[in-house]
């Protein structure tokens, strides 16, 4: 009998697994099992889209124009792109209260900070602190890397085209202006102002910048962005932070200040206001746009649609059912 | 080593190649040269006898397998991608990134390459390293040395059961008869033994070898790779020429078998051996699937380019548009910006890097994968295995596993294929007379029906002795039957154990004789030997062949049976000679090992029925005066000296219809006892044993269709030539009838042998017509010289051979005929029925007679009774061309005529080898075509192996259909290579078919398996696996696409490239490889019972023209909601680069998941494994990423974005809802589908959620509903056969039809 079991070495194994018997579920996408899902889901989906949409109503958005394109615009004799240091001021208005926190944000339109090659001219070792990139930056920033042999800090074009328009707000109230406070604190990714981007252990940061020079589009050194609070220079400054997390679409917007402080706090009370702007940008295309609805409308849609779907499921179900569902 | 100038170096290579080119090779022996120089050795040009299979070498390695790797177009444009990134003008990624996915995939694929090296590597190393005999001039002996020390020019001594290690001239064996037994299961998987001998007359001073007295020159051939070709001859110092060929030679790779030792002398080494030339690498097909496949890429690359071409035009209107040079847009170093034109042409090519996964390289490397994941499975099928023969299904074709699931014709071989090839001896005629042979159908009868039993029963309890045949047909008493099962399971198993030797279960092997035959013979044998022509019948039956004896017991063993035979034999021995001779075949195997008291038992009835059996012998041998010879030899005291041997002989036949003959003559007491090469040793029933000198053999071919062998009678000494072969072939070739010479009867033997040779065939016997001629001898002198002078010729030396033969054989005259039976496989017609509902045309092409085939046909259902069969049978073209046209009218007619659609009968044609031809012709052809597409079978009988290739070929190539061969022998093997799948069958008659084919089973039923089961499951599994492939690279890439309208066309990927080529290699790549390997639409019980589920897989299958691009349209409808559905949510609002890009990714990552949910039919463990794996492997790693890369990979900064991503609800809402939106159109139309108007498979699977009993109901419903009228059932039982003359109250309990079926 030795022999007989030598013989079945070729026998394959009697498993589940390689007779591809393996215990399987079997979904079947038939009308009549999904009814129910559907509807579950079309539901779930309009509870959603209506807590959004509700959400997204209550948010009060205000937006100024500045660009001055119109001549009738406040700004329009900062367009012009030969006019150093022009300061123009916008008048608007608040109907009601804009609950607070309010945020205060600067938008570019047609603004392509998505372009593969703007994207890629920067040098992430010198934003880190890594001195010796302060020496020899990243061919990537060229052609913003050197100023004869001088190496830029910080190099490369993103850096170089940073916005720098600043903002003032002011209420006006019986005709004297109230500044409102505007806090640049933690505008920026907590990552990036912790982590991802470091100033060179080099105290003062002034020294850190010996033998480079500043971007040729910037009007102060790195190291002189917020002359108020020295926590808030060279790279882990709150705006340049901002800037440099590129924004994805060509219309964005990017956050400037929080009012969080002082009397604001609870928001903008209704009344008039006026923005005095430091206008250095230049940009010049501008389009309207309106507050995000999108998301809640979207969950609207496609809630009601899941339960159309459902009934017309229900139909055919009824017209098509397999016999031997009965 | 001496140094030697460079340019003898040159020159000594020079000269090698031109020796090693010359067509004829000078070889002396290095036995005088030996320890000189190498330079100085004659034989030097020559290949040693190391081999080296190994495609690599440590060093060059790398270099190496990069160059095979570059071979592959799919890598160069991989590798042409990656450098075009490294130019920075186009480049979309840090350089370097864009080399890892051609550095895993060639890294990955070297990986395969080098260890497979390594194995050869290894197993060369071993065979290198084998010990063998050289002799040595030295030591003046046979010295022990390594395989890879054997030269060219060297003498080798092989010992029993020892590999041959080089190709051998034999010069020397151990065996008197100078013959040398070989197996070449090695090299062609053939396991019965062949004789091999000495060059003829080259004695060097036997019975010792002197290899040192060794000074002729073997002259012989290039090498090349035919195993059964070679041509050499050894010219002697005296220059005479000694021609040998093939028969002379000892094949490197080959076993010696029963004999003691051999010595030959080394004519090819090591790489130069025919076995070596033999080793071709796998062979390369490349499945329908993937022809589409690869048509399906170019319209990828057309995609692509038109996207990269979008994108070019996009940028440069894009730039033209710019009123300004705005900040964002970077100049070049020297401060200046390429024009819009130019930079839209960089950006086409950025585009093809960046959109370069449309192209799914990685697809070709996961196709690699599902198919062995496939082959896996289908080995592993324990229902395509084989308990007899331990043999599983063989997937030699690695790449066409899914054409098994579109099958539309099967050619089919009939002869071991639909039969069994296992030869049963059924019937005879001799000299006109017809001998039933009814006690022997009655055994087969009884065999029959419990072979199908399925219990083992182990009984070791030995039989009653009466319970062995005796001539009384009342003989079939219950008593005998109910001891069978025990009896009959025990001498399979004993088959079972002894297996080597071929063609031993007792079915073929034992015969019960007719006994008015037996009568016949007994009254003759006293007669005189010239004139009885049942003598010389059996006579025929026992030398006429090229059966080799061996001993069963020492078969494989280093035992000479020679020695053996003349032992004295036990009386354990004789007892069991004389139970087996008493035709008790059931005791064989087991009576001697019986303890003594029970052995004497046996033996007391033993004798009487030996005495049952001898004694119209001895009567009748007392009584005659003339057969003088006879008498003598009747004495008691010859009976003991051979009587042990003969039940242990074991015949090793090349074809099992010659061992069905000789175990025919054993019966009748004719056994063939020992063949040398020149001499048969025969035992008569007397117990006589006569030694025939064979003066030669004129072996069988296919054109002659018989084969002779020349014999001088011992007794007469009269030449004499027995030819058998088929009837056609042997009824032209008769002269006077034989018969007139003793008898004055003008009997027309040939006409009454045709006559039952014709009810032979349409019983389905195979019939072989036998034939003697005395030749005389002056004629036999002449013809012997030509004879010679053929053998010697190293021209044309096939022709000649044949020439000679034909001259002789001429004026035969016709002794009797035979029928054998081929007995039908297990489940035959069940199969055909099956793949013939499963909507297959099954062909069979056969070298059997019309007659024969047509029953096949009927018997294997392939032919039914109601079916119209046309005959096509005709002499010359112009009768061909109109039969033709006069039956494709017809066939037109009825099928066009409305009223026939259900009653009209099924067409079958049966054409015959010579109609086919003309057919076949380049003018007819497309009408053959055109009727035999309408038959519902096609039945060609006596074709050619070249033939039936050519119909494979016209087929498949005039009706562009899948085409399936299927056959066992080496006649098949064109027809299995010229097929898109090649099926062998490992049967009885040796390996050649199941080495060419592509896939090897053991049984024809297995195909019924193999096709509905595994064809339709690999075929849906990897079409869907293929589309599904296509559209999660179309979906993918098609997010960088739609992103490049809002970034200026610049080529910016909004997805950090690494979690890019993660996505492809990891994240996404596990799940449809499983999904290819492991879905299963439907259960293999419901295919199976339902073969025409079968029919979804043919033509185009699920891989067509539409599903290829509904998926990619259903690509692009999800890449825009997976797009524009976050990039709304997400407009004008401050998100960047990077955590826009996220839940894109994210997005993605579920829709193509759960879009493959969808697809996957039914779910297992694995499959909730790996989907979740997957889902868990996306975010462990993306976090991981994210967490640890702070300034990695410029310019994306993944720091922290999914982290800060998910902690966000809207990024959760965002992907609900995309992921929603994007599946639901296909998940509708899959419901509404499902439910409107459900597939044939759908339905399918709807029943196969039933319980198994009602599913089994269903079935039969659905069965009677969807094909009643086209699928007879009803008929279940074979069809009568016409019987002959035999009244049906013959077969007291068989059914009728038994002998068929």
């Amino acid at each position: 009998m030795v022999k007989q079991e030598k013989e079945f070495v070729n026998r394959p194994d009697n498993t589940a697994f390689t007779q591809q018997r393996l215990p399987a579920w079997q979904p079947m996408l038939s009308a009549g099992i999904i009814i129910p899902g559907f509807v579950l889901i079309g539901l779930a989906f309009i509870g959603i889209g209506v807590a959004l949409f509700v959400t997204s109503q209550s948010i009060q958005v205000l937006e100024v124009d500045y660009t001055g394109v119109e001549q009738s615009s406040p700004c329009f004799k900062c367009s012009d792109p030969d006019v150093k240091n022009c300061v123009c001021k916008m008048e608007f208005n608040i109907d009601s209260l804009f609950k607070g926190p309010v945020f205060f944000y600067y938008g570019l339109s047609n603004y392509f900070q998505n372009y593969r090659g703007y994207g890629v001219s920067k040098d992430p070792n010198q934003l880190s602190g890594d001195l010796d990139s302060f020496k020899v930056p990243s061919d990537s920033c060229a052609p913003y890397e050197y100023v004869g042999k001088t190496p830029i800090v910080p190099c490369g074009s993103v850096a170089n085209s940073m916005f720098n328009d600043s903002f003032k707000l002011y209420q006006i109230v019986s005709g004297a202006k109230i500044q409102v406070t505007l806090d640049g604190k933690g505008i920026a990714w907590w990552t990036d102002y912790n982590v991802k981007y470091r100033n060179p252990s080099v105290t003062p940061l002034k020294n850190a910048f010996n033998g480079t020079v500043k971007p040729t589009f910037w009007s102060k050194p790195a190291y002189e962005l917020d002359p108020t609070d020295p926590a808030n220079n060279g790279f882990i400054n709150q705006d340049f932070l901002v800037w440099m997390r590129r924004a994805a679409l060509p219309n964005f917007r990017k956050l400037y200040r929080r009012i969080t402080e002082g009397d604001y706090a609870k928001g903008l009370p209704a009344g008039n206001y006026s923005l005095e702007i430091a206008y250095n940008y230049p940009v010049l295309s501008f389009d309207g746009r309106k507050k995000n609805e999108f998301l809640g409308i979207a969950y609207l849609v496609i809630g009601s649609m899941c339960v159309v779907m459902s009934i017309v499921m229900l139909i055919v179900y009824a017209k098509f059912k397999f016999p031997e569902e009965e | 080593m001496t140094w030697r100038s460079p340019l003898a170096v040159v020159r000594d290579a020079l000269s090698g190649q031109r020796a090693r080119e010359k067509d004829l090779r000078n070889l002396v022996s290095n036995l005088p040269y030996e320890g000189l120089d190498r330079a100085k050795q004659p034989n030097r040009y020559f290949p040693g006898n190391a081999i080296k299979t190994t495609k690599y070498t440590v060093l060059l390695f790398i270099p190496m397998n990069l160059f095979e790797q570059f071979h592959r177009l799919a890598n160069i444009y991989f590798v042409g991608l990656a450098i075009l990134n490294f130019v920075p003008v186009v480049n979309a990624f840090q350089p370097e990134v864009a080399l890892i996915p051609i550095c895993v995939i060639l890294s990955l694929t070297a990986l395969k390459d080098a260890w497979e090296d390594f194995r050869r590597y290894q197993s060369d190393r071993k065979l290198n390293n084998t010990p063998c005999f050289i002799y040595s001039r030295r030591e003046k002996q046979f010295m022990e040395r390594r395989w890879k020390d054997v030269r060219v020019g060297d003498f080798v001594k092989v010992v029993c059961n020892e590999i041959v290690p080089a190709d051998l001239l034999l010069l020397h064996t151990s065996d008197p008869a100078s013959v040398c037994h070989i197996e070449t299961a090695n090299l062609d998987g053939e396991t019965n033994l062949k004789q091999r001998r000495v060059v003829p007359s080259l004695c060097i001073s036997d019975p010792e070898l002197e290899p040192e007295s060794f000074n002729s020159i073997v002259v012989c051939e290039k090498p090349d790779d035919n195993l059964n070709h070679f041509k050499c001859y050894v010219e002697k110092p005296d220059k005479e020429k000694v021609g040998a060929g093939i028969e002379s030679l000892l094949l490197r790779g080959c076993t010696v078998r029963n004999t003691d030792h051999a010595v030959g002398f080394v004519v090819y080494a090591g790489h130069e051996t025919k076995s070596m030339l033999n080793n071709h690498g796998p062979r390369y097909k490349r499945s329908k699937l993937e022809r589409r496949l690869n048509t399906d890429v170019i319209f990828c690359v057309i995609l692509l380019f038109v996207m990269c071409l979008v994108g070019a035009v996009g940028h440069f209107v894009w730039l033209q548009s710019l009123p300004s040079v705005p900040p964002y847009l970077v100049p070049h170093s020297a401060g200046l910006l390429d024009s819009p034109g130019l930079s839209g042409f960089y950006m086409f090519f950025t585009l093809i890097i960046l959109l370069q996964v449309l192209i799914p390289i990685s697809l070709y490397v996961s196709i690699e994968l599902v198919k062995i994941g496939q082959i896996f499975f289908i080995t592993n099928d324990i229902d395509l295995y084989d308990e007899e023969t331990d043999s599983s299904m063989q997937c030699k074709a690695l790449n066409i596993t899914e054409d098994l699931g579109q099958i539309e014709y099967i050619f089919s071989d009939k002869t071991g294929t639909l039969t069994e090839n296992k030869m049963v001896f059924r019937r005879c005629s001799i000299m006109g007379t017809e001998y039933p042979h009814k006690e022997n159908a009655i055994r087969l009868t009884v065999l029959d029906e419990h072979e199908s039993e399925e219990e083992v029963i182990f009984n070791q309890r030995p039989l009653p002795p009466r319970a062995g045949w005796t001539l009384d047909p009342e003989d079939t008493n219950p008593e005998r039957k109910q001891h069978q099962p025990g009896s009959q399971r025990k001498s399979k198993v004993s088959g079972n154990a002894q297996r080597d030797a071929a063609f031993s279960s007792p079915l073929e092997t034992e015969v019960i004789p007719d006994r008015k035959l037996l009568q016949q013979i007994s009254g003759a044998e006293c007669g005189g030997w010239q004139i009885d022509p049942y003598l010389d019948f059996f006579l025929a039956l026992a030398i006429c062949n090229t059966v080799v004896v061996s001993m069963a017991t020492a078969q494989r063993q280093r035992v000479n049976w020679l020695s053996h035979s003349s032992q004295r034999n036990t009386p354990l021995d004789t007892l069991s000679n004389l139970v087996k001779r008493a035709g008790s075949f059931r005791h064989i195997f087991t009576s001697w090992q019986h303890t003594p008291k029970q052995s004497r038992t046996l033996s007391e009835d033993s004798v009487i029925e030996e005495d049952h059996f001898n004694p119209p012998v001895k009567t009748e041998g007392a009584g005659d005066t003339n057969g003088l010879q006879t008498c003598s030899l009747q004495t008691p005291s010859q009976c003991d000296k051979p009587a042990a041997t003969s039940n242990k002989l074991s015949y090793e036949a090349e074809s099992p219809d010659e061992a069905a003959l000789v175990y025919a003559a054993k019966a009748y007491g004719f056994t063939l006892l020992a063949r040398t090469h020149d001499s048969v040793t025969v035992r008569l029933p007397s117990g006589q044993d006569l030694e025939f000198e064979v003066l030669d053999t004129l072996a069988f071919d296919s054109n002659r269709k018989r084969m002779s062998i020349l014999v001088r009678h011992p007794i007469t000494r009269e030449c004499v030539l027995y030819t058998k072969g088929a009837d056609y072939a042997i009824m032209e070739l008769l002269g006077t009838p034989y018969a007139e010479h003793f008898s004055g009867s003008q009997k027309n033997i040939a006409s009454d042998t045709q006559h039952h040779l014709d009810c032979y065939a349409k019983e389905g016997l195979r019939t072989l017509c036998i034939t003697k001629k005395v030749v005389c001898d002056e004629a036999y002198e002449s013809w012997s010289v030509n004879r010679q002078r053929a053998l010697a010729a190293m021209e044309n030396r096939e022709e000649l051979i044949m020439e000679t033969a034909v001259q002789l054989e001429t004026n035969l005259s016709l002794l009797g005929a035979t029928g054998v039976e081929d007995r039908l496989q297990e489940s035959v017609p069940d199969t055909i029925v099956a793949l013939r509902e499963a909507g297959i045309q099954v062909w069979v092409l056969t070298g059997d007679k019309p007659e024969t085939a047509v029953n096949i046909g009927y018997a294997c259902r392939l032919l039914e009774e109601e079916d119209l069969v046309i005959n096509m049978s005709c002499n010359n073209k112009r009768t061909c061309t109109s039969i033709l046209d006069c039956t494709l009218e017809e066939v037109r007619r009825y099928n066009e005529d409305p009223r026939n659609v259900d009653t009209t009968p099924d067409i079958s044609l049966v054409i015959d080898g010579r109609t086919l031809t003309m057919a076949l012709a380049s003018d007819l052809q497309d009408r053959f075509v055109d009727l035999a597409k309408r038959c519902r079978s096609v039945l060609c009988c006596r074709v050619t192996p070249l033939q039936k290739s050519w119909v494979v070929k016209v087929v498949r190539e005039k009706l562009k259909v899948m085409t399936l061969a299927v056959g066992d022998g080496a006649n098949d093997v064109n027809m299995i290579q010229a097929a898109d799948i090649g099926i062998g069958i490992s049967g009885q008659e040796g390996m050649q078919a199941v080495m060419a084919s592509d896939f090897a089973i053991s049984h024809f039923k297995h195909l019924k398996r193999l096709l509905l089961v595994h064809g339709h499951w690999c075929h849906t599994r990897l079409a869907n696996m293929i589309i599904y492939f296509f559209y999660k690279n179309v979906a993918y890439v098609n997010l960088l696409f739609w992103y490049q309208f809002f970034c200026g066309f610049s080529g910016t990927a909004m997805i950090d490239y690494w979690l890019m080529i993660f996505f492809n290699l990891f994240f996404t790549s596990v799940p449809p490889i499983m999904f290819g390997i492991m879905d299963k639409d439907v259960s293999a019980e419901m295919l199976m019972g339902v073969p025409e589920l079968y029919r979804t897989g043919q033509g185009a299958g699920e891989y067509t023209f539409s599903t290829f691009w509904v998926s990619i349209l259903d690509a692009f409808y999800q890449s825009l909601v997976c797009f524009f559905v976050p990039y709304l949510a997400y407009q004008d609002s401050d998100i960047d680069v990077f955590t826009f890009g996220t839940p894109l990714n994210t997005i993605s990552l579920f829709t193509i998941l759960l879009h493959l949910s969808i697809e996957i039919k039914a779910w297992t463990l694995v499959h909730w494994v790996i989907m979740l794996g997957s889902v868990a492997l996306y975010f462990i790693v993306t976090l991981a990423y994210s967490a640890i890369c702070v300034t990695c990979n410029p310019p994306s900064n993944p720091y922290w974005i999914l982290q800060s991503q998910m902690a966000d609800p809207m990024f959760y809402l965002i992907c609900i809802i995309t992921t929603v939106v994007a599946l639901l159109p296909r998940y509708m139309f899959h419901v509404l589908r499902n439910s409107i108007s459900p597939s044939p498979l759908m339905q399918a699977r709807h029943l196969d959620r039933l319980v198994p009993s009602s599913r089994d109901q269903w079935i039969k419903e659905w069965r009677t509903f969807r094909g009643g009228g086209h699928v007879k059932r009803s008929g279940l039982s074979t069809p009568t056969s016409p019987t002959l003359d035999t009244p049906v109250d013959i077969y007291p309990q068989s059914p009728t039809a038994s002998d068929i079926t």
